[in-house]
């Protein structure tokens, strides 16, 4: 139940929590980030719709992010942590500025990306190996050969990913026959198929159950010790946010922008039961009074 | 099995709802002394199908060549319109007037049109048959591609998929159940297109043959030609209906698939 106790603090604490200054990045860690970008917002806003219906969802907000990152983007609702994965995939174009993805503008598709959506979004009429295939039939390298390999080498690959996350077996089941939880972890393997450099998550977990939820942090963890692909993650959890990652940014509410930036250093791999410790709890606390400081503004307001 | 008994017992009353309405049908025409100009006995159009059958059966042949070739043509234009106007919101909006104002004109007045054409016989038949087939088809394959969640396109836009790659392996897949709904509404239409067609303008097929019974005051034998157009077309709802079972299964697993996991 310590758990409960986290996610809805006292009063009291979130008063205390407030007090800590912004952390500062050290500045090794910025002479580094400039090297080797994956991600590199500049400047960008995005407004949805024209005129007086214009809604902007994200202020100027420059962010960069290195090869091998764990990032999660926390922040209140509609504060635009989706619109920035979206600029990142390409689903979106900014109003303003650039995204660099992988050196280049992100339409020029620099960089392999995997996606992973609060729904599973798995195609109803392929079974759970085809929907994990889905990458293999359309990404460059793979999709030259998806034909002579697909009941080959691709299955076993999709297979192996199965067994990984623990779906061992499935690959046979169509998406209704399965749980949110199953098809989640199935959600996941498909963002990860074709080995992207670049992993987009957004809020991945957020339909499931406390439970489920936190045996696929630790399926996640494993994933990318083994895997080492560049992660940007949108979650509302912030437990899940300290667990899982890196750096944490936080995002201000709507129209959104960076307010904070902390690195998370403690050691791997991370277990369920270092989110009760003290410096872990701590860190939640703090940044929980950081948004929780956002929506009373906006309640004033 | 459960599931299996239901369905015998859904196949049992189905059948006992046709012989039913055949054995009303006589009872009301020997309880109240009707004419057989005017509405003949089943009793009597089944001896007349089956004492007639071999001059009736080149006719059936005919009529269904007709009309399957007039729907087969009707089915592909139907698809290349559907996904023409479903491939955006805009073109949604912009063709749908259009498609309304052509499906609202009767399909008897056509016929004429296509006489003046090309002549009376088989063409005008088969193009009846295509016309009145192609309306639902397009709606129904627009309609699916345009309500595809944007999710489930995301998906495959995000790992830099062309378009027609999306249409290919999201849009179409996901307009099936549409598609096939709408097939098991055209093929029946089709067999009107084709009858009303051969009615009008044709010395061949069961529409004809009606029409010369018809003005011969030959009854049961237009009554025969309606049973066969009835036993035609829901043969080939069958048909699709099986069709759709096997390959949009995925749609309807509400009822037996479940039950398979």
């Amino acid at each position: 139940m310590s758990a409960q106790d986290i996610d809805h603090p006292s009063p009291e604490a979130i008063v205390l929590a407030t007090k800590p200054a912004v952390m500062p990045a050290p500045p090794a860690a910025d002479a580094m980030r400039s090297k080797a970008d994956l991600i590199d917002l500049e400047g960008v806003e995005v407004t949805y719709g024209r005129g007086a219906k214009a809604l902007k969802a994200l202020d100027t907000t420059t962010l960069e992010v290195r090869q091998g990152e764990f990032v999660a983007l926390v922040g209140p609702s509609g504060c635009g942590k989706s619109t920035i994965l979206k600029l990142v995939s390409g689903l979106l174009e900014p109003s303003t500025g650039v995204v660099i993805v992988g050196g280049r503008e992100v339409a020029a598709k620099a960089v392999q990306v995997g996606m992973a959506f609060q729904n599973p979004t798995m195609l109803p009429w392929l079974s759970v190996r085809d929907n994990v295939m889905l990458p293999l039939k359309i990404v460059v390298p793979y999709k030259h050969q998806f034909r002579a390999k697909r009941k080959t080498e691709y299955r076993d690959k999709v297979e192996a990913l199965l067994e990984q996350v623990g779906l061992g077996g499935f690959g046979d089941k169509y998406p209704w026959q399965l749980s949110g939880g199953m098809l989640q972890r199935a959600s996941l393997c498909r963002a990860l198929i074709h080995e992207p450099q670049l992993l987009l998550l957004d809020e991945p977990f957020g339909a499931l159950d406390q439970f489920t939820r936190e045996e696929l942090w630790a399926t996640l963890q494993d994933l990318w010790q083994t895997r080492k692909p560049t992660v940007l993650l949108v979650t509302h959890d912030l437990r899940e946010a300290v667990y899982l990652s890196t750096r944490i940014v936080v995002l201000s509410a709507r129209p959104g922008r960076v307010i904070d930036d902390t690195e998370i250093d403690f050691p791997r791999p991370r277990t369920i039961e270092m989110t009760f410790d003290p410096a872990f709890v701590g860190i939640t606390q703090r940044l929980r009074g950081l948004i929780f400081n956002m929506r009373s503004q906006i309640g004033k307001a | 099995m459960g599931g299996n008994g239901e369905s015998w017992r859904q196949r049992f009353a189905s059948t006992a709802l046709i012989i039913g309405f055949f054995l009303l049908w006589e009872a009301c025409c020997w309880l109240f002394h009707i004419s057989d100009i005017v509405l003949p006995k089943p009793s009597q159009i089944f001896t007349t199908l089956y004492l007639r059958a071999p001059a009736l059966w080149p006719h059936t042949v005919q009529t269904l060549y007709t009309t399957l070739f007039g729907f087969v043509l009707g089915v592909i234009v139907g698809v290349a319109l559907g996904v023409l106007v479903g491939s955006s919101k805009t073109a949604y909006d912009t063709a749908y007037p259009l498609l309304v104002g052509f499906s609202s004109i009767p399909k008897v007045a056509v016929v004429p049109i296509f006489v003046l054409w090309f002549g009376a016989g088989t063409v005008p038949a088969v193009l009846t048959s295509l016309v009145i087939s192609i309306f639902p088809v397009v709606v129904n394959v627009a309609t699916g591609l345009a309500t595809t969640e944007p999710e489930l396109e995301d998906v495959l836009k995000a790992l830099g998929a062309k378009k027609s790659e999306v249409l290919w392996n999201v849009g179409l897949p996901r307009a099936m159940p549409y598609f096939f709904a709408s097939l098991k509404v055209a093929v029946t239409l089709s067999f009107v297109g084709t009858v009303l067609s051969e009615t009008v303008a044709s010395n061949r097929g069961i529409g004809n043959v009606m029409m010369v019974a018809s003005s011969n005051f030959d009854v049961p034998l237009v009554f025969a030609g309606l049973i066969i157009l009835a036993i035609l077309g829901v043969l080939l709802y069958l048909l699709f209906a099986a069709l759709e079972w096997r390959l949009c299964g995925w749609a309807m697993r509400k009822t037996d698939l479940a039950a398979m996991g």
